[in-house]
C-alpha cells in the first residue's frame, strides 16, 4: 500500500480537515447549487443533451460482465432522466453511447477515439484494465473525464492522467485485505494460490501473496490456469498433496465456480477464497453445493447496508435480472460524474473535471472520494461467505472514513503509543484544523468533528480488535 | 503415489474429452482433407441444447437416465442439422476451390455460430442442472466420479464404433473409397456427396455427445466454450495423426496426460522455476517434438511428398 | 515515394497512364487523412492507421502463405516480438529509451530471427501439420510473454507494459500535433503518414522480391517442392528465407503498434489475431499484392462499418433495435467471410496466374474432381 507511505503528517491532517470539510458540504446538498447559477449564467438553453460514453466487451468471453456494466450505466441514466435535472440553467437529458471493445486493447483505442469524435461529455469504463489503460491516454488528450467501475490495475491511475478515476478498490487494496483475512480470520497457515494469468487475476494474487507473507503465512504452492479453462483437476491434485488450509483464486466466477466444485470432488479439504471476480451468484450456481462455506470479497459495503442500495438492487433485478458483478460500481460511476456536473454547474468536460476529484458521493457500493491519483480513497472491502446457497455478508474491513482517520491518528500521534489517547488528540487536531479553515457553520464543524471522533474511535476499536 | 495415480486419472478424463472432440475433426479430415474449424462450435451447440432440454425437463420427474437421453437426443438432432447445413453451405461449393478457401469459411461459420448462440442463450454462463450423483469412488487412493468413468468408457466405445463403421460396413467402405480418391469412388458408383454429408452428420452427432459430456462434467456451458476445446482437440488430432481414428484417440489421451502431468509436476521438476502456467507450452513442445521426428503424427499415414 | 506505385502491376500497360494513375493515387493517399479526419472523424483515421499496420502484417504473411505456400497460424508472434522489443527498449520498464530508428530495425531483425527459429524445425512438415506447429509456436510466444514476470520480471506479465514512448524522431514526437512551416499536422495524421510510408516501403520490397529469383523460387516451392528441388533450388534456405522475411515485416508492424498504442499486453497477440491476418491474405487474394492490401483494408474496416451501422440501420428500418447490435455486428462479419469466399474462392483480387489455375485444373489435392 504505497499511498500509506506517501501520506506524511501534513497530508494526514489535511485529510482530516478535508473530511470535515466534506462533512460540511454534504449536509446542505441543495445549497451550493443555486449560488453559482446566479454568477456565470450560461445562455439559457431549453434542453441540452449530455452524452456519456460507456465501453465494455459486449461480445467474446466476457460479454456477460460487459452487458452487466452497461445495464448499470443505463439504469443510472434512466433514473437521472426521470429526475429531470437542471444543470447550468438548462434542462439536461442524458444519452448513453454504449460501445463494445471486445476486451481487445486495439479495439479499446478505436472505440475511445470514436467517443472522442462523438464529443461525449464523459466516459464510463472500460471494463478491463487492458483496454482502459491505452484508452485513458486518448481521453486524457481530449480532456474527457473517465471513471471506470471495474478496471483494477493500479497502473491505470498511476500514469499521471488527470482525467482517470475509478470507483473501485484497486488490486493492491483488495489483495492486501484478502491476504490479511486469509491469514487471520480464516486461520490459514499453509496457503495455495491460483491465478488465471490475466492482468486482474495475477495482480490480485500477487498482492495477496505479499500480504500473506507479511502476515507470516506460508505459500505452499502457487498454481496457474487461464481464463478459458474448465479443468483444474491437475493443479488441484497437486494442491491436495501439499495439504493446505486455504486455496485462494485470483480470477473470475466462470473458473472459480467449477474450481470449487472440482476441489470438492477431488477431496481437497481446504477453504476456498476468491476476490470480487468470483463474488457473484454465478459462482454459487456453477459450484453447486461445493460453494457452501466458501469466501469472497467485494470492494465497498454490501448493497443492503448502503442508503439506497437495496432499492437499487431491487430495481436493477426487476429490470435486467440478477446483478452479475460490477453494475453497482458502474451505476455509481455515472452518478459521481453527474454529481460533479451538478457541483460545477456545467456539463462541459473541462468545467466539471476538477470537481470529480473533489467528489464526496454516497454511492450504492461505497462512499466515493478520490485520492490525488484518482483512486478510491480508503477502499472498504467487504467479506462474504456462502450460507445456504447465498452469499452472506460477514464483515467490512477498512472503509473510507474510518481508514482515513486511522491514518491521521497514526501520523499525528506517532510518538503516542496509546491508541485511545491518540484518538482524542487527533479529534482535537481535527477540530482545530476545521476552525482554522474559517468554519462557516459552527454547528456543522462540531458535527463533523463529532463524526471524525466517532470514526476514529471505531478505527481504534477495529485496530485493537485486530491486535 | 496416490497423487500420481490421481494425476493419471485426471489426464485420462481430460484426454477422453479431447479424444471425443478430436474424433469429429479427424473424421472430416480423413474424408475431405479439410480442417473443420467450426467443429468446436458444434460441440458448444450440442452442450447448449442438451443443457436447455435437461433444464426444461428437470422437474418433470423423469429418471436421470431418461433426462440425459432426451438431452442427448435433442442435442444430436440439432448438431446433425447444423453439421449438415455447414457442409452444404460453407464447404460443398468450395470443393474445387484453393485449399485455404474452406478454412476461411470455417472461421466465418465459427464466428456466426458463436454469435448466434450468444443471441439465443445469452451472454451468461449456464450451470448444468444438479441431477447427477456427486458421489465419487476411490481407486488406489485416487477419486473419480461415476460420470467420469462413463466419459472414459463412452469415448472408447465411440472410437470402437467408428472403427467398425469405417472398416466393417458398406458405408465405411464407401467412405474409405471417397477418402482415397473421390473421382474414382464416384465412377465405382459411390454417391460421394451423400457420403460427405453423412460424415459431417456423424461427426456432429459425436460433437453432441462430447458437448453433453463436457457440460455435465464441468457443470458449465457458455457460448464461447467451443473455441478452446476445438483448439485442444485439433492439436490432439494432429498429434495422433490427423485423419486416423485411433490416432485421434491416442492423441487426445496423450495430450490429456501431458497437460495433467505437466501441470502437476513441471514445478517440482524445474525446482519451481517453471510452473503450471507453462502447461500449454509443455504440450506444444511435445507436439513439435513429435512432429519433427514423425511429420505425420504418431500413427498417421505418411503424407505423400506431393502435398 | 509514390513512384513505386506503378509496380502494382495493374497500371503497367501504358507508361503515361501509369504516371497519371500514380500521381492521382499519391494525391489521394496524401489527402486521405484530411478527408477522413474532417469528413468522418478521427476514429476512422485511427482505423485507417490500424489498417496500415494490418497491411504490413498481411504482406508479411503473404510471403509465407501466398508466395511460398506455407500455412502459418502463428504469425502474430512476430508482431508480438516487434511490439515487445519496442516496449522494452523504450519505456520505463527498464528505464531504457532508445531512439525509434534503432528499435524498429532491431525489431525487424529479432522477429526475422524468430522466423528462422520457427522455420528450422518445421522444414519437413507440410500443410496442416505445419499449421498446427506454427499455431503452437504463436501460443508459446504469447504464453512466455504472459508469464515472464517471475522469477525475473522481464515482460511485466499479464499487466502489460504501459507508458511506452510514443514514436518520435529526435525531438519531434508523433503523439502531439506537429508544427511544420506554420502548418500543423495532428497526431493521428502524422502516424498515418509514417505508417503509409513504411507500408509503401514494404509494398515496394515485396514487389521487388516477387519478381526476383527468390520470389520465383518461392512460387516454385509452392507449386511443387520436389520439382523445385530438382531444378537446383535450395529449398531449405529458400523456405527459411520466406519465414524470416515474412516475420521481419511483422516485427516492424509490431514496433509501430507499440509506439502507437503506448501500451502492450499479451492479450493483443492471441490466436484470433493470427487467424484474422490469415483471413486478410486469403480473402484478399493469396499471392497477389494488391489483393492482400485490399484484404487488409477490408477486414479492418468492415467490422467498424458494422459497428457504426448495426444499431442505426435497425432503428431506421424497424424503428427499434430487434437484434443486439454487437452480436449482429460479429454475425455479419462471419457471414461476410463466408459469402466472399463462396463467390470469390480465390480471393477478392486473385493473382492472374492463380485465376488461371483456378479456371483450369484445380489445385485442391484431395477432391480434385469433387463433383
Amino acid at each position: 500500500m504505497s499511498y500509506l507511505r506517501i501520506s506524511s503528517m501534513t497530508l494526514a491532517v489535511a485529510a482530516a480537515i478535508s473530511l470535515i470539510g466534506c462533512g460540511q458540504k454534504e449536509e446542505p446538498k441543495p445549497a451550493p447549487a443555486p449560488a453559482p447559477v446566479a454568477a456565470p449564467v450560461p445562455p439559457p438553453k431549453p434542453e441540452v443533451t449530455v452524452r456519456l460514453g460507456h465501453v465494455a466487451p459486449l461480445t467474446g468471453p466476457q460479454a456477460h460482465l460487459g452487458k452487466d456494466n452497461e445495464n448499470g450505466a443505463r439504469m443510472a441514466i434512466d433514473e437521472l432522466n426521470a429526475q429531470g435535472l437542471e444543470i447550468g440553467g438548462a434542462k439536461v437529458k442524458f444519452d448513453l453511447v454504449a460501445e463494445d471493445d471486445q476486451a481487445d486493447p486495439k479495439q479499446g483505442t478505436i472505440v475511445a477515439q470514436k467517443l472522442v469524435d462523438a464529443k461525449v461529455n464523459g466516459v464510463i469504463g472500460h471494463l478491463n484494465s487492458g483496454t482502459t489503460i491505452p484508452a485513458s491516454k486518448i481521453y486524457f488528450d481530449a480532456g474527457i473525464p473517465q471513471i471506470s467501475g471495474s478496471a483494477t490495475n493500479p497502473k491505470y491511475t498511476q500514469q499521471g492522467f488527470t482525467t482517470a478515476f475509478r470507483v473501485m478498490a484497486n488490486d493492491v487494496q483488495q489483495g492486501k485485505v484478502l491476504g490479511e483475512f486469509a491469514a487471520h480470520q480464516m486461520g490459514g497457515k499453509k496457503i495455495a494460490i491460483i491465478d488465471d494469468r490475466t492482468a486482474y487475476g495475477q495482480g490480485l494474487a500477487d498482492e495477496f501473496e505479499k500480504a500473506i507473507l507479511a502476515a507470516g503465512g506460508k505459500i505452499a504452492t502457487r498454481e496457474f490456469t487461464n481464463d478459458k479453462a474448465t479443468d483444474f483437476a491437475a493443479i488441484l491434485t497437486k494442491i491436495k498433496s501439499k495439504k493446505v488450509d486455504v486455496v485462494f483464486y485470483g480470477g473470475m466466477d466462470a473458473q472459480g465456480g467449477p474450481m470449487a466444485k472440482q476441489m470438492k470432488s477431488l477431496g481437497v479439504k481446504a477453504k476456498f477464497l476468491t476476490g470480487d471476480g468470483g463474488c457473484t451468484p454465478e459462482f454459487i450456481k456453477l459450484a453447486g453445493e461445493a460453494s457452501e462455506g466458501q469466501f469472497c470479497s467485494l470492494p465497498g459495503v454490501p448493497l443492503d447496508q448502503m442508503p439506497g442500495g437495496k432499492a437499487f438492487g431491487d430495481a436493477f433485478t426487476a429490470k435486467y435480472g440478477q446483478i452479475q458483478l460490477y453494475a453497482p460500481y458502474v451505476y455509481d460511476a455515472v452518478m459521481v460524474m453527474v454529481d460533479s456536473m451538478k457541483r460545477a454547474n456545467s456539463v462541459e468536460s473541462a468545467k466539471f473535471l476538477p470537481e470529480i476529484g473533489k467528489s464526496d458521493y454516497q454511492g450504492v457500493s461505497a462512499k466515493v472520494q478520490f485520492d490525488d491519483k484518482g483512486d478510491l480513497k480508503g477502499g472498504a472491502i467487504s467479506m462474504y461467505q456462502v450460507k445456504d446457497g447465498k452469499w452472506e455478508y460477514r464483515e467490512t474491513i477498512g472503509g473510507s472514513p474510518a481508514e482515513m482517520v486511522k491514518e491521521a491518528v497514526k501520523d499525528a500521534a506517532a510518538a503516542v503509543k496509546d491508541a485511545a489517547v491518540a484518538t482524542g488528540e487527533a479529534a482535537k487536531d481535527a477540530v482545530k484544523g476545521a476552525a482554522m479553515e474559517g468554519a462557516k457553520a459552527a454547528a456543522d464543524v462540531a458535527k463533523g468533528a463529532a463524526d471524525a471522533t466517532k470514526s476514529a474511535a471505531e478505527a481504534t476499536k477495529a485496530a485493537v480488535e485486530k491486535k | 503415489m496416490d497423487i500420481f495415480i490421481q494425476q493419471i486419472i485426471n489426464g485420462l478424463i481430460l484426454g477422453s474429452i479431447y479424444a471425443l472432440v478430436a474424433l469429429g475433426y479427424t473424421m472430416v479430415y480423413g474424408i475431405m482433407g479439410l480442417i473443420n474449424f467450426a467443429h468446436g462450435e458444434v460441440v458448444m451447440i450440442g452442450a447448449m441444447v442438451a443443457l436447455s432440454v435437461i433444464k426444461l425437463l428437470e422437474n418433470s420427474g423423469l429418471p436421470v437416465f431418461l433426462l440425459l437421453l432426451f438431452g442427448l437426443a435433442a442435442a444430436a438432432l440439432v448438431c446433425m442439422a447444423v453439421g449438415f447445413t455447414i457442409e452444404r453451405i460453407a464447404y460443398r461449393p468450395l470443393r474445387r476451390a484453393p485449399r485455404l478457401a474452406p478454412l476461411i469459411t470455417a472461421i466465418g461459420v465459427s464466428i456466426v455460430l458463436q454469435n448466434l448462440a450468444m443471441l439465443i442463450w445469452g451472454r451468461n454462463y449456464h450451470a448444468f442442472p444438479p441431477i447427477l450423483p456427486t458421489t465419487s469412488m476411490t481407486i488406489f487412493g485416487a477419486t473419480i466420479t461415476s460420470l467420469q468413468v462413463a466419459i472414459v468408457l463412452i469415448a472408447a466405445l465411440m472410437m470402437i464404433g467408428l472403427m467398425i463403421l469405417i472398416n466393417r460396413t458398406r458405408l465405411g467402405r464407401a467412405m474409405r473409397a471417397t477418402s482415397e480418391n473421390p473421382s474414382i469412388a464416384q465412377l465405382m458408383g459411390v454417391n460421394i456427396n451423400q457420403i460427405i454429408s453423412f460424415t459431417f452428420v456423424i461427426g456432429s452427432a459425436l460433437a453432441a455427445v462430447a458437448g453433453l459430456m463436457v457440460s455435465a462434467n464441468y457443470s458449465i456451458a457458455h457460448y464461447y466454450m467451443g473455441f478452446m476445446l476445438g483448439l485442444k482437440a485439433f492439436t490432439a488430432a494432429v498429434l495422433g495423426g490427423i485423419g486416423n481414428i485411433a490416432g485421434a484417440m491416442l492423441g487426445g489421451i496423450l495430450l490429456g496426460l501431458i497437460e495433467s502431468l505437466g501441470a502437476g509436476y513441471i514445478g517440482d521438476l524445474t525446482g519451481g522455476f517453471l510452473g503450471s502456467h507453462y502447461q500449454d507450452i509443455f504440450a506444444f513442445f511435445v507436439l513439435i517434438g513429435v512432429l519433427v521426428f514423425r511429420p505425420s503424427g504418431l500413427i498417421g499415414e505418411k503424407v505423400s511428398e506431393r502435398a | 515515394m509514390m513512384a513505386q506505385l506503378p509496380g502494382l502491376g495493374q497500371f503497367r500497360r501504358d507508361k503515361s497512364a501509369a504516371v497519371i494513375a500514380s500521381i492521382v493515387m499519391g494525391i489521394v493517399l496524401a489527402a486521405l487523412p484530411f478527408l477522413i479526419g474532417s469528413g468522418l472523424g478521427n476514429s476512422w483515421l485511427r482505423i485507417v492507421d490500424f489498417a496500415m499496420l494490418y497491411i504490413m502484417l498481411a504482406l508479411g504473411l503473404n510471403i509465407v502463405v501466398g508466395f511460398a505456400g506455407l500455412l502459418d497460424l502463428g504469425y502474430i508472434a512476430f508482431y508480438a516480438v516487434g511490439a515487445y522489443l519496442y516496449a522494452l527498449l523504450a519505456s520505463p520498464q527498464f528505464g531504457l529509451h532508445y531512439p525509434v530508428w534503432l528499435i524498429i530495425p532491431a525489431g525487424a531483425a529479432l522477429a526475422g530471427f524468430f522466423g528462422a527459429l520457427l522455420g528450422a524445425p518445421t522444414l519437413r512438415l507440410r500443410g496442416d501439420y505445419l499449421a498446427i506447429v506454427t499455431l503452437g509456436f504463436g501460443e508459446i510466444v504469447r504464453i512466455f510473454l504472459n508469464n515472464l514476470n517471475a522469477p525475473i520480471n522481464i515482460t511485466n506479465g499479464p499487466q502489460g507494459i504501459s507508458g511506452i514512448d510514443p514514436l518520435h524522431f529526435g525531438g519531434v514526437t508523433l503523439a502531439k500535433p506537429i508544427s511544420f512551416l506554420g502548418f500543423t499536422i495532428p497526431s493521428l495524421h502524422a502516424y498515418y503518414y509514417l505508417f503509409l510510408g513504411l507500408a509503401l516501403f514494404i509494398v515496394f520490397v515485396t514487389i521487388r522480391l516477387e519478381n526476383s529469383r527468390i520470389g520465383r523460387a518461392w512460387v516454385a516451392i509452392r507449386e511443387d517442392e520436389i520439382a523445385a528441388k530438382a531444378c537446383g533450388i535450395n529449398t531449405r534456405n529458400i523456405k527459411l528465407l520466406a519465414f524470416t522475411m515474412g516475420a521481419s515485416f511483422g516485427g516492424v508492424a509490431g514496433g509501430l503498434f507499440a509506439g502507437f498504442q503506448g501500451f502492450v499486453s499479451p492479450e493483443s497477440f492471441n490466436l484470433m489475431e493470427s487467424i484474422m491476418v490469415l483471413c486478410m491474405v486469403v480473402l484478399g487474394g493469396m499471392g497477389n499484392i494488391p489483393g492482400v492490401i485490399l484484404g487488409g483494408v477490408m477486414l479492418t474496416i468492415l467490422p467498424e462499418i458494422f459497428r457504426h451501422g448495426a444499431g442505426p440501420v435497425q432503428l431506421a428500418l424497424f424503428g427499434k433495435i430487434l437484434l443486439d447490435p454487437e452480436a449482429l455486428r460479429m454475425l455479419l462479419f462471419g457471414l461476410a467471410l463466408i459469402v466472399v469466399m463462396l463467390y470469390r474462392p480465390a480471393g477478392l483480387w486473385p493473382s492472374t496466374t492463380r485465376r488461371r489455375e483456378f479456371k483450369g485444373e484445380s489445385t485442391t489435392d484431395v477432391l480434385k474432381e469433387g463433383e
